[in-house]
């Protein structure tokens, strides 16, 4: 017993837990599934739909922490990401065509890599603090998503770029599908590979990792492309899901989010140790949060203030001081007597 | 400043003294300082109407709030932490003062509330910083949500302030010789002063410098880290909390959506200001100067006139990305 609650995906699981059987109360049917016109249909599938760029973003943020960084540009990244395929595909002939939007699709991502390379070029080879280096990105990205749609929302009318977000493939959300399917991706490389363990050494001690003859250098640079790469795919479904791009608006403190989403899900800021599958439940722990604060009734004014209360308690409950305080009061009282 | 400044943590005076050029701790204080008189240069010659003295004053006028908050943003940065709920506490302050005068509540009663709710966010954030080990990051980005969300709990719309004292505050123009400054500006020197006065002369302020350079060999010297670290998120939330009462007398409202992202103003501000994330370094002369170089970048770019308001952020961006490598030249050459 003491095992599994000492295990750090613990909490989150239960706090994921005990917000899905609440929604129960107030939602009888929360957790039906529907099968209409060969689709699934249901709030879980919502939650997981709304919550795939999250996840996203937050898998990408995931390896750029374990190398002991961060990378506040996310946001930026997904609203230039969304921004340039919409202004690509809005200057296509025929907006339908599924090759054209293809080419917007991945020109898009890989200005997204190229942003990605940016940061962990400051991070890596000037040896800038990561969250310095990405501020700059943050700021100037956003300015730059509004110089590519030049301030303006562009809205697109293009059915296979709005499949990206709202389509099916085997009656599955295709969001749920990408996301699963880099979720994998990145599990494999990370565990299957020495990759992971390479990661984890650099963001434990990079000086160390570098004299053990790890390139760590190239592997900052790996993480933060990875990141931005995420970030992008995330920006496209972002975008997508409402046909436009706003430099402005899209993926505002999405950052923020998916920092939060990490650390929920046991991974250290301070790097080294990281869990993919602590970062999957972080995500859709947030989601889920953001869907019962609907659900439940509670107006959504207060949404940000229930967040803020249950981000406290998961932190202090995850807080090694806290638990200390409160696990090992009782053997120390019977030790003094 | 500079002199007040110079008192902190001194060098090894040894072989520093007959040399003329400046002092490796100044230097990237002073390369902001020679940036900021290029841009100003530039400004002045190509547009006409720049070199009013006023427009330098209209940058403090315009900023004033923002230079408090980042002046506490510096205490936090100087330990080596980071505050992101500022911008939020600004909006919260704004808001509660708004609601209060709404409510027929006299000023004098309401300014010690507004700074005291600030200093009790911060508080709160550096206790559990300190003592569950929570990080600043995370324990200030949940202060952030608190805020914003207190924000919208009192009401999602704009609320007018028509308080006589703050319309009278808000309206004041000091004059001295043809120029004018507000009552806010005023407050954010007194602010300036005092911070750099406790940074440079008091214990607390050695204190500060010594836990962001070392936070281990400041507990083995028998310094109050935990207490220091307290203390700063402390002030950070009171200066926050002045920012906010500031920012209601120059928009004459409260809004949950006053003050969005400015905790990245604030930041960016101490950073160009040549004062280190990693904590130890800097001053608040620098922060000051950080503050100046956003003022004057918004200035040119209103001047300049055909510019879209996104180049501020782009600019914005590039300035800070010409400042890190500058001062990562700098701290390069010193090892």
């Amino acid at each position: 017993m003491t095992t599994v609650v000492r295990h750090r995906l613990f909490w989150p699981l239960a706090m994921l837990v005990s917000l899905l059987v609440g929604n129960l109360f107030f939602t009888p049917d929360f957790f039906a599934v529907e099968v209409r016109d060969g689709h699934f249909y249901g709030a879980l599938f919502d939650i997981l739909r709304q919550g795939a760029p999250l996840l996203l973003v937050a898998l990408g943020m995931t390896l750029v922490i374990a190398t002991g960084g961060i990378d506040l540009s996310v946001g930026a990244v997904v609203a230039i990401s969304g921004a340039l395929a919409c202004q690509q595909i809005s200057g296509l002939g025929d907006q339908g065509a599924v090759g054209g939007v293809l080419f917007a699709v991945a020109l898009a991502l890989l200005l997204c890599a190229g942003l990605g390379l940016w940061n962990g070029f400051l991070v890596g080879v000037v040896g800038i603090q990561p969250i310095i280096a990405t501020l700059i990105l943050m700021i100037a990205g956003r300015g730059v998503a509004q110089l590519i749609t030049d301030g303006q929302i562009i809205n697109v009318n293009s059915p296979p770029y709005k499949a990206i977000a709202t389509g099916f493939l085997l009656a599955v959300p295709v969001p749920i599908i990408i996301a699963a399917a880099l979720v994998a991706i990145v599990a494999v490389v990370t565990r299957r590979t020495a990759f992971g363990m390479l990661l984890e050494s650099v963001g434990g001690n990079a000086g160390a990792s570098r004299l053990a003859g790890i390139r760590s250098r190239r592997l900052i640079i790996i993480a933060y492309v990875a990141c931005a790469v995420c970030a992008g795919v995330a920006g496209l479904m972002v975008s997508s899901t409402v046909s436009s791009a706003d430099g402005n608006n899209a993926g505002l403190l999405i950052e923020l989010d998916a920092i939060l989403a990490v650390v929920i899900g046991g991974t250290s800021l301070l790097g080294g140790r990281f869990s993919i599958a602590g970062t999957v439940i972080g995500a859709i722990l947030i989601k889920t949060l953001d869907t019962t604060v609907y659900t439940i009734g509670i107006p959504p004014e207060v949404t940000l203030l229930f967040k803020a209360v249950v981000v406290v308690i998961l932190c202090l409950v995850q807080a090694p001081a806290f638990r200390a305080r409160f696990t090992r009061r009782q053997p120390a009282e019977v030790a003094r007597a | 400043m500079m002199d007040l400044d110079t008192k902190v943590a001194p060098a090894p005076v040894t072989a520093r003294v007959r040399r003329f050029v400046p002092r490796q701790k100044y230097l990237p204080v002073t390369a902001t300082a020679v940036l900021i008189s290029l841009m100003y240069g530039i400004g002045v010659v190509n547009y006409t109407g720049f070199s009013d003295t006023q427009i330098v004053l209209n940058i403090f006028i315009d900023n004033a709030f923002l230079l408090v908050v980042a002046v506490g943003m510096t205490f936090v940065i100087l330990t080596g932490g980071i505050d992101l709920s500022v911008g939020a506490v600004v909006a919260l302050t704004t808001m509660v003062v708004a609601l209060l005068l709404e409510n027929g509540w006299p000023p004098a009663v309401v300014l010690p509330v507004a700074l005291l709710m600030g200093s009790t966010i911060g508080l709160g954030m550096g206790l559990m910083i300190h003592y569950f080990d929570v990080q600043p990051f995370i324990a200030t980005l949940a202060g952030m949500f608190l805020a914003r969300g207190l924000c919208y709990v009192i009401s999602t719309d704009s609320i007018p302030i028509d308080d006589p004292f703050w319309v009278r505050v808000s309206n004041a123009q000091l004059w001295f010789g043809g120029w004018f400054i507000s009552i806010s500006v005023l407050v954010a020197l007194a602010v300036v002063l005092i911070a750099a006065y406790v940074l440079a002369y008091t214990t607390f302020g050695r204190d500060v410098y010594a836990v962001g350079g070392d936070p281990q060999s400041a507990r083995l010297m028998g310094l109050r880290v935990g207490r220091t670290r307290v203390a700063v998120y402390t002030i950070s939330g009171l200066c926050s909390g002045l920012g906010g009462v500031l920012l209601s007398f120059y928009m004459s409202s409260g809004y949950g959506l006053h003050a969005s992202g400015m905790e990245l103003d604030a930041i960016a501000a101490v950073v160009i200001g040549g004062t280190l994330l990693t904590g130890g370094s800097g001053y608040v002369l620098g922060t000051v100067l950080g503050v100046l170089v956003l003022g004057l970048i918004q200035t040119i770019i209103t001047f300049q006139g055909n510019l879209s308001s996104w180049w501020t952020k782009i600019f914005i961006g590039l300035f800070l990305f010409v400042f890190i490598v500058l001062q990562r030249v700098v701290t390069r050459r010193r090892r």
